[in-house]
């Protein structure tokens, strides 16, 4: 009956970071399991870009550790954080493509940069990330003229063209209408059955993170106060899940408290 | 008061110290980039092409001056023979480097600057860092490397327009035989002189194209301001510092040198 | 715009550059004349003032070569001027050198006058006969005081 469990792909335990000495992750822990698509919920301001910045090694952690595929990623360990950087990507909340570039030519920088492929090897697997994003119509044009999904699509047809065992995305519907931010769910959850990497999703809007996701955590006050299947999510009698489960209930409560308030206001003379 | 003497003196040394630093790392960096060749084109066209037309303007305007002005103050001496003397050793010896750079540093400088500045402000610079690129290598280097090539000859470019502007107006307005003129700028400049000024050239290319990325580089360190107001306070800040290096590089250059 | 299109553009800045450098380094900073082949030769003068490292060395009104540094003899305080000539020009043995201004107030220069002499100066000789330079000052004195002398000269004999 045990099965033994498979070691997550990424692990990470008791990450603090503090600035100025205001505490914005006080032990934050998550394990990803591979393959999976795990959504890291919480509320502007918990912690969640700090969080994933930790991750990307553009913050350090003041304590904790990071363990990707079993193996630790030290602060300083140059070796261990190269290979993570291989083998992991990072979609930025603002797509940050270079818009001197062509789309081709931002799919095509990260392998000419840090592989040793031949420039037809390289132009291949970049059309080829283009064809499978659907905007190889667009490879000369440039991140500017092209609409806000397709530059999300182009942001991530240069995530995965290095084929990535692990796709980190920062918030990636910030901003968006729910019809666009349904479409990025879907896209997301699409292209990671497609590429089976394992996909880690920062974000607030937590009806469609629990329909896309395998996993979901919600990170609060610098700790993760759940982690499990959304259906546990849907479930829980936790009070911080409570509140940002049912934002919607709480709305209708609050406003239906003000319109009592300005009824009985506007009743007194 | 002494303490505030000691802090900045110690807050001057740590940002000498990081620009150093920030330098030495991208020349580092840059030994291992793959088609670095092909951004340093870009670089040298940023820095050479696009500003070539205003440095061949502002060359000629200052040839034509110095022709002008100092025609009058040697015609009262009778010495108008020594206009070409005149023109030529002010081009070369301290116009020339200081104005192109000048020039330089307000039509290529503040555009890196506030380019980098942008690029860190939308996560781009953090965006290349994360694919394992090193952004030093991307797009610091390629442009301090460009700037040693581009600003000797964007020098040599003014110096030469300037002669020609002093010609002009010594020979065409005021009357004074072309060739006395020329015979004078030929025997005027010495081998040193020109060495001396290409030597300058060169130092305040890195100096200012240095200067500029290092701020743009870092508009993100500055805690003041946030966004397009950090981009616009850091490309101000790397145009200011880099005007004041310049003028001060010159002056310790020339005494050394000469 | 398109890379190829931009390398031509950079090529052709370079290439407009690097004709300015040529330019300045060879035409101005005397490149040809000192990249030729040179010597050396001395001359030494009793009063070298307003000469500099650099100024022009002249025969017939022809530029030669330049002053390439000047010296204090330390055994009897004469200056030393080592002249580099070009090669091609043999200078007779008994050359007479003196410094001459451009103009009133322009600036100094060593003109060289060949002698007769078939043996020519070899690298490193010195030149002995020479004129130093003319001190504008107490050339305007002597003329001043002349002047008075010949004035007092002119009044003395009386009718």
């Amino acid at each position: 009956m045990a099965a033994p469990v498979p070691e997550p792909l990424l692990q990470i335990e008791g990450l603090h970071k503090s600035f100025d000495g205001h505490a914005v992750l006080s032990g934050a822990s998550l394990a990803v399991p591979r393959g999976c698509l795990v959504s890291v919920l919480g509320r502007s301001g918990a912690g969640k870009s700090v969080f994933l910045k930790c991750l990307a090694d553009v913050l350090r952690p003041d304590a904790g550790t990071i363990r990707f595929d079993g193996r630790l990623l030290g602060a300083g360990d140059v070796e261990a954080w190269a290979d993570f950087r291989r083998r992991c990507s990072f979609l930025f909340q603002s797509n940050a493509l270079f818009d001197s570039l062509t789309a081709l030519e931002n799919v095509a920088l990260p392998l000419e940069q840090t592989t040793g492929l031949s420039g037809k090897e390289i132009d291949g697997r970049s059309l080829e990330a283009l064809r499978q994003l659907e905007l190889d119509a667009h490879r000369d044009r440039y991140p500017g003229q092209l609409s806000g999904g397709m530059q999300k699509r182009l942001a991530l047809a240069r995530a995965i063209v290095t084929r990535p065992e692990l796709v980190l995305f920062d918030e990636p519907t910030a901003g968006l209408d729910p019809l666009r931010r349904n479409a990025v769910f879907s896209m997301i959850a699409k292209y990671q059955r497609q590429f089976g990497f394992t996909a880690v999703v920062v974000t607030h809007d937590v009806p469609e993170a629990l329909v896309a996701s395998d996993r979901v955590a919600l990170l609060d006050q610098g700790r993760m106060c759940f982690e499990g299947v959304p259906a546990d999510f849907s479930a829980s009698n936790d009070g911080v899940v409570h509140d940002f489960r049912d934002s919607i209930a709480a709305l209708g409560s609050t406003l239906a408290a003000i319109r009592r308030g300005e009824a009985s206001s506007s009743a007194d003379p | 008061m002494l303490r505030i003497v000691g802090r900045n003196t110690l807050s001057i040394v740590q940002a000498l110290g990081d620009f150093a630093l920030f330098l030495g790392r991208s020349f580092r960096a840059a030994a291992g980039s793959r088609k670095i060749v092909r951004r340093i084109m870009r670089a040298g066209f940023e820095q050479g092409v696009r500003c070539l037309p205003v440095i061949l303007i502002v060359g000629m305007f200052t040839g034509l001056v110095l022709g002008l002005q100092g025609y009058y103050v040697l015609n009262k001496f009778g010495s108008e023979g020594l206009l070409g003397t005149l023109v030529s050793l002010s081009l070369v010896r301290e116009m020339g480097p200081v104005l192109a750079a000048l020039m330089l540093v307000g039509q290529a400088g503040s555009a890196l600057a506030a380019e980098l500045g942008i690029q860190r402000n939308s996560e781009q610079i953090a965006a290349l860092e994360t694919m394992g690129v090193s952004s030093y290598a991307y797009l610091v280097a390629p442009r301090l490397i460009a700037s040693l090539i581009v600003y000797p000859l964007q020098t040599a470019l003014f110096v030469t327009v300037g002669l020609v502007g002093g010609a002009l107006s010594g020979s065409v307005l005021l009357g004074l035989e072309s060739g006395v003129y020329w015979s004078a700028v030929e025997r005027a400049v010495e081998s040193q002189d020109v060495r001396e000024c290409f030597t300058k050239a060169a130092v305040f290319g890195l100096l200012t194209i240095g200067l500029c990325s290092y701020h743009g580089f870092n508009a993100h360190r500055n805690r003041s301001s946030t966004g397009a107001r950090a981009v616009s306070a850091s490309t101000t800040r790397a145009v200011v510092q880099s005007c004041i290096t310049v003028l001060a590089a010159d002056y310790v250059i020339t005494s050394f040198l000469v | 715009m398109k890379q190829s299109k931009l390398e031509l553009l950079v090529g052709a800045f370079v290439v407009l550059g690097l004709a300015a450098v040529l330019y300045l380094t060879i035409k101005l900073g005397a490149g040809s004349m000192l990249g030729g082949d040179t010597y050396t030769i001395e001359a030494r003068f009793t009063n070298a003032g307003g000469l500099n490292s650099g100024s022009s060395v002249v025969v017939a009104g022809v530029s030669v070569g330049r002053v390439e540094g000047i010296r204090v003899d330390p055994k009897d305080f004469s200056a030393i001027a080592s002249l580099r000539v070009m090669s091609g020009l043999k200078l007779p043995a008994d050359t007479m050198a003196s410094i001459k201004t451009t103009g009133l107030i322009g600036d100094k220069y060593v003109l060289l006058a060949p002698g007769a002499d078939e043996t020519s100066l070899q690298p490193g000789g010195i030149i002995t006969m020479t004129e130093s330079s003319v001190d504008l000052e107490s050339l305007i004195g002597k003329m001043a005081f002349g002047s008075v002398e010949e004035a007092k000269s002119e009044k003395a004999p009386p009718p």
